[in-house]
Formats: C-alpha cells, structure tokens, sequence
C-alpha cells in the first residue's frame, strides 16, 4: 500500500496552494457577478445599497419601452445573423472537411477565422466606412447593416464546433451510403447532415450568444434609434446608473447561461 | 455490340470477352496507381481475373498487395489508372459507386448510427425508391435471415460486434446486389465468432446465390471458404484456382510459402520430357514428377512437398534422404518432426498421432524420409 503511494502519479492537485488558488480564481470571476445578480433585486435606488428584496426593477424594465424595443431588436438580429453564420459555416465546414486536399485549403481556414484574429475595433471601423459610403449611395439605413455585420462575425463560431464535429466523423459512413444507392445529395441529406446536426445546433446557438453580446461592432454600425439590449445599456450607464441595468443583465445572463449549457451538452454527445 | 442508355450515361455492353460466358466480374489488365513522381506507388500492376457467377471467390494475399484495392475499384470508390472492369459483360470502370449493382460489407461495418438496424437495413432499398410494402417484406426477411428479428429497433451503438456484422451483412444483402464485396469482415472478431461467421457467410452464398468476392490474408480462412482463391502478393494475382489447386499445385514459391506450411528442396535434373522429369535428390533419392505445362527446366529446381506428406522410417532405408531429428513439437492430433536433413536441408513432417502405427522418434535419433512422387510439385521458378 505505502508502495503504491509512493509511485502516486504525478497531480496537479498535490501543488501547494493549488487550491487556494483555484479558489481564488472562481471567485474573482464570480463575485462581482454574484453581485450585480444580488443587486438586480433591491429594493432602493442604489446599486450599492441594500434596502430589501423586490422584482420593482424587473418590472420597470419590462414596461420600458426602450428596454422592449432594444430586447426585440437583438433577437431579430441574433436570429438572423446566426441562421445566416450558420448556414455559410455549415458549407465552409463541408468544403474544408469533406473534399480531398486542394492547394489553398490552409488560406481558406485563415480567413473564415479571420474574426478571430483581426481586433473587434479595426473590423468595426472599417464597417462603418463602408456601411457609411453604402448609405450615401442607396439611402438604405435599416436594420440590414446589423444583420450582416453579425453575420460575418458570427461565422468563425459557427464554424468551429461544426468542423470539429465533421472531423470527428468516419468518412466510411458516407462511402457506405454511396455504395448503398444514395446520390451525393440524398447521402448529404440522409447521412451526412444528420450526423452533423449537433455540430450545426451547437455552432447556430454559440452564433447567437455572440450576436447578443456584440457592443463594439454594433455601436460604430447602428444608426440612430437601432440600439440593441448591450449598446442600451451601455447608453444607461452614462447616465444614473440604477438597478435596472442589473436586472437586464441578469435576465440577458440567464439566457446566456442556458444557451452555453446546451452547447457544452450537445457538443458533447458523441455517437 | 449493343448500347444501353442509363441516366445519361452510356453502358457499352462488350459482348462476353472471354469465352467463360458464366464470368460475372472481369478485370481487364487493371492498374492503379496512386500519387506521383516520387511518391507513386503502383498498387496493383495489370491485374487480369474473371469471378464466375455464383461463386465465393477469394482474394488473398499479405498486407499492402492490393486487394483491398481492387475490391474498391469493383465496389465503384477508386477508379482504374488503366484497364477495364466488366460486370456481367458491362463496362463499370467509369460508374459511381451508386450505380452498381454491387454492395459491400465494410472492415469497420460503416453502419449508421443515427438509424435503428431495421432502419440500417432498409437503406440501400430505400434509395432505389422501392415501394414501402416491398421494403417491409425485404427488411424482415433480411432479419430472420440474420436471426436479428429480435433487436430490429435497436441503435446499431446497442448491439455486440458480431452483431454489427450480421446487420452489415443483411444490409449489404437486403438491395439483392450482383455481387457481394467483403473486406476482411471477420478480423474484428474473436477466433470463435469468427469461426461461427465463417459457416454462416457460406450459409448465406449458398442461400441467396449471390456472388461473393471475399478479401482475406488468413489463408486457413480463404482455403477453407473458397470456391477459387486467387493469390495476391506486390500488385500482382500470383494464381487463380481451387483450394485444393492451390494447396496441392502451388504455381511458385511465394504461393506455396504462403499457403500452408511447406518444405522446399532443390533437385538436380536427369532427364527430361515434355509433361515429366526425372529427378535427383542429394544421393539416395530418384524420382519422376510431373512437369509443369509449359516450362522448360534447367539443371536444377525447386521442389516443394507438404509435411503431411511426408514420412519417417528408422534407419536408412532404399529410396529416401537420411537426417536427424532436431525438433519435436505435439500438436494434439498430430506432431510435427523437424528433421536436418545431411544434405543440411531442414524439413518438417507432420506425423498423425491417431495412427496404429505410431513410431515415435527422439530428437538427435537417425531417420529415413520418404515420400510419394505425386505428392511433390516442381515449381516454375
Ligand atoms: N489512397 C491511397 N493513396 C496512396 N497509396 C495507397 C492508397 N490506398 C492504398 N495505397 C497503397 O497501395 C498498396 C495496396 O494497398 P491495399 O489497401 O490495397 O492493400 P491490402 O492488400 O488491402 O492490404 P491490407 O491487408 O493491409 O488491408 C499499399 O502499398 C498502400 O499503401
Ligand atoms: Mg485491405
């Protein structure tokens, strides 16, 4: 037995303080969203000062007009931006997974994940500049903009998770599939696209928290009156802040939450 | 010569090539080659073989000879470099694999896993847009076929391994194909289920009367199985022929190395006509054999003899090569002696044990071998 303790392998876990770090780490990532989830409750003005428990800011949010209109805003957008993201990286995917090696496919990869790369504010900038000149040119001002410039940064997410899933899965199942009477389209609609549909749900529902999330890109792209829940919020705070703002967090926080727990748990069904 | 218009393409029916009308596959001077400059590989080098309707035909040989290939090019998934593949008398080389009346049960089985074993089944049958009540009535012959009737709403995840392979082949089966292509289906295996799939694969050729192309590098498997085995080694078919053909008259070394165990022995050659020769054996043994068709022999060849033919008497005797045990290994039913011979030859002969005249010899003691003329074969090369 004290054999067998001494040849233990090696564990993070038997670091001195590697708890206490741990710890440390979940709460400073925690505490102050704890905080502002306590604060969406209180009963006063302040988000500072504890005065009771009440839905009060909950309820003034929901009669909020501007609250109303910038909360349907961002679902359109997010809807549609990610149905499009997902469906141009469910194509990508299959391109740059599905085909032999064709020169150029390394150049291909770079550049569907160059939102990545490229900072949020230089792709923002450049937006609104060419948005800007759009504008001049064909008097269009609405919601389009948005929708696309969400979907061009949403692409690399939904590609992600539905390339990782297409590589995952044995080419022999669609050689199977060709060998039993399908046409490329009807292996594709019959096998392929089934076996990746986890990938493509989680890929679609990462697009959408991101599009939710979007301040930067959004803010230098919307015209006047297209505020969306973030850059709302954001108009807020340069205001009086008060609980309000907590309120919507936390309910944009819980949607968050369950739209990340479903992708963990279809990301990682296997079959 | 006929033509037969089929979705767009041109099916143009050769005729029969060979005069074998029965021939169901043909492959004429088949070569693939993958890759390029340096890197190429000729994976298989005008490969010529006719596969005769109905029969359980085997391709065997070791690992990276090419059978694997061949039987994806049949199968529609790789596509001749040159030469040309028939089915029933039409050129396939071009067809996609989707329009071959020919289906295949992969190494890896390849069912989908997102369908129940019915569903699996019922696939192939679905895709030729075959009437709902015909794919019913196929799908539960199919079961009953395999004995799955039992688990037919199952995942395929939910079944064992030798399950998975009744499913692959009742799938493979269900669409009623010319030809059934197998690739080493029972490797993945145990001994015993493989032994129990083996008899039931030959059950299912004999039932359905499909013919069946079986790729294998077990020879036991291939010479127990076969109808014919054609024996592959670098790219090339070695011999095409019967179990018995191919065990008894191996046409070179490779194929009587590789089948079975063997003993090779050079002799010199005396005299020679055209179907027999005569020859020496170090300096106590004379024999005629047969010669083979078409080979002009030299002052020395090869000989090769199995070492069940083999037989061992004490001492010295008139016509036989005298050695000395080096070996004895028992084996149950049989034992097989290694003998070194004076000539410095190593041979081995299986003795079996259940015979009433049941000699055992010692390792170092004297021994005579003998064997019958026709029992050895002079090889071409
Ligand atoms: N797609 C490919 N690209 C390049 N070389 C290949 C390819 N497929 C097969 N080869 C080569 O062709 C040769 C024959 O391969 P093949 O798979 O037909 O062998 P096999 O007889 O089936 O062997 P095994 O018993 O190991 O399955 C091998 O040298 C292999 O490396
Ligand atoms: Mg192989």
């Amino acid at each position: 037995m004290a054999e067998h303790a001494r040849h233990r392998p090696f564990s993070v876990r038997r670091i001195p303080g590697f708890t206490a770090i741990a710890s440390l780490c979940f709460v400073l990532l925690y505490a102050p969203i704890i905080t502002l989830v306590i604060y969406s409750f209180n009963d006063g003005e302040s988000v500072a000062l504890w005065e009771g428990f009440s839905w009060r800011w909950y309820e003034s949010a929901w009669d909020n007009i501007q609250v109303q209109e910038a909360t349907v805003r961002s679902l359109v957008i997010a809807t549609l931006a990610s149905g499009i993201a997902t469906v141009v990286a469910t194509m990508a995917a299959i391109g740059t997974t599905r085909t032999g090696a064709f020169p150029g496919r390394l150049a291909i990869y770079a550049i569907i994940n160059q939102p990545l790369m490229v900072p949020e504010i230089v792709t923002a900038v450049a937006l609104l500049i060419v948005f800007a000149m759009i504008k001049v040119a064909t008097g269009y001002s609405g919601l389009a903009y948005l929708v696309a410039a969400h979907a061009a940064f949403c692409v690399p997410f939904a590609y992600l998770p539905i390339r990782a899933r297409l590589e995952g899965m044995d080419l022999a199942y669609e050689t199977a599939a060709a060998d039993l009477y399908a046409t490329p389209w009807r292996t594709f609609r019959h096998v392929t696209l089934p076996l990746m549909a986890p990938g493509i749900v989680a890929g679609a529902m990462l697009a959408f928290v991101v599009s939710l999330d979007d301040v930067v890109i959004t803010e230098f792209v919307k015209s006047a009156g297209q505020d969306t829940l973030p850059t709302y919020m954001l108009g807020q705070l340069r205001r009086a802040v008060t609980p309000e703002v907590n309120a919507i967090s936390t309910a944009l926080l819980a949607v968050t939450v369950l739209l990340v727990s479903a992708f963990f748990v279809l990301s990682r069904q296997r079959r | 010569m006929q033509q037969q218009v089929s979705e767009g393409r041109v099916l143009i029916d050769s005729g029969k090539n060979s005069n074998d009308a029965s021939l169901m596959i043909e492959a004429i001077g088949v070569s693939k080659i993958f890759g390029s400059g340096d890197s190429m590989i000729t994976a298989l080098d005008a490969v010529s073989i006719g596969i005769r309707e109905g029969e359980f035909f085997t391709l065997l040989g070791p690992s990276g000879c090419g059978k694997t290939t061949l039987l994806r090019m049949i199968a529609g998934f790789e596509h001749p470099s040159s030469g040309a593949i028939l089915l029933d008398g039409s050129d396939i080389s071009e067809l996609p694999p989707y329009k071959r009346p020919v289906n295949t049960v992969f190494q890896s089985y390849a069912l989908f896993p997102h369908l129940t074993v019915a569903q699996n089944i019922a696939f192939g049958l679905q895709m030729l847009d075959r009437p709902k009540a015909e794919i019913a009535e196929t799908v539960d012959r199919m079961l009953s076929m395999v004995k799955m009737e039992a688990m037919k709403d199952r995942l395929t995840s939910q079944i064992s391994g030798g399950q998975q392979q009744r499913v692959a082949l009742a799938r493979a089966l269900a669409p009623q194909p010319k030809v059934l292509l197998l690739d080493e289906p029972l490797s993945a295996l145990d001994l015993k289920l493989r032994k129990e799939m083996q008899i039931e694969l030959k059950r299912l050729q004999h039932e359905t009367g499909i013919t069946f192309v079986f790729v294998t590098h077990d020879q036991e498997e291939a010479l127990t199985m076969s109808d014919r085995i054609a024996v592959m080694s670098e790219g090339h078919v070695l011999q095409v022929g019967s179990p018995h053909d191919i065990y008894e008259r191996p046409a070179n070394r490779f194929v009587a190395g590789f089948i079975g165990e063997t003993n090779t022995l050079t002799a010199e050659v005396m005299s020679s006509t055209t179907d027999r020769i005569s020859l020496r054996l170090g300096e106590g043994l004379e024999l005629d054999a047969e010669l083979p068709s078409g080979m002009t022999p030299k002052e020395r060849v090869t000989l090769v003899v199995r070492p069940e033919h083999l037989r061992l008497s004490f001492g010295t005797t008139g016509s036989s090569l005298p050695g000395t045990v080096s070996n004895v290994v028992y084996l149950g039913t049989d034992t097989h002696y290694h003998v070194r011979l004076d000539s410095g030859d190593e041979l081995v002969a299986r003795v079996q044990n259940s015979s009433a005249s049941d000699l055992q010899f010692g390792i170092g003691e004297a021994v005579a071998v003998a064997f019958e003329p026709s029992t050895v074969r002079v090889l071409r090369d």
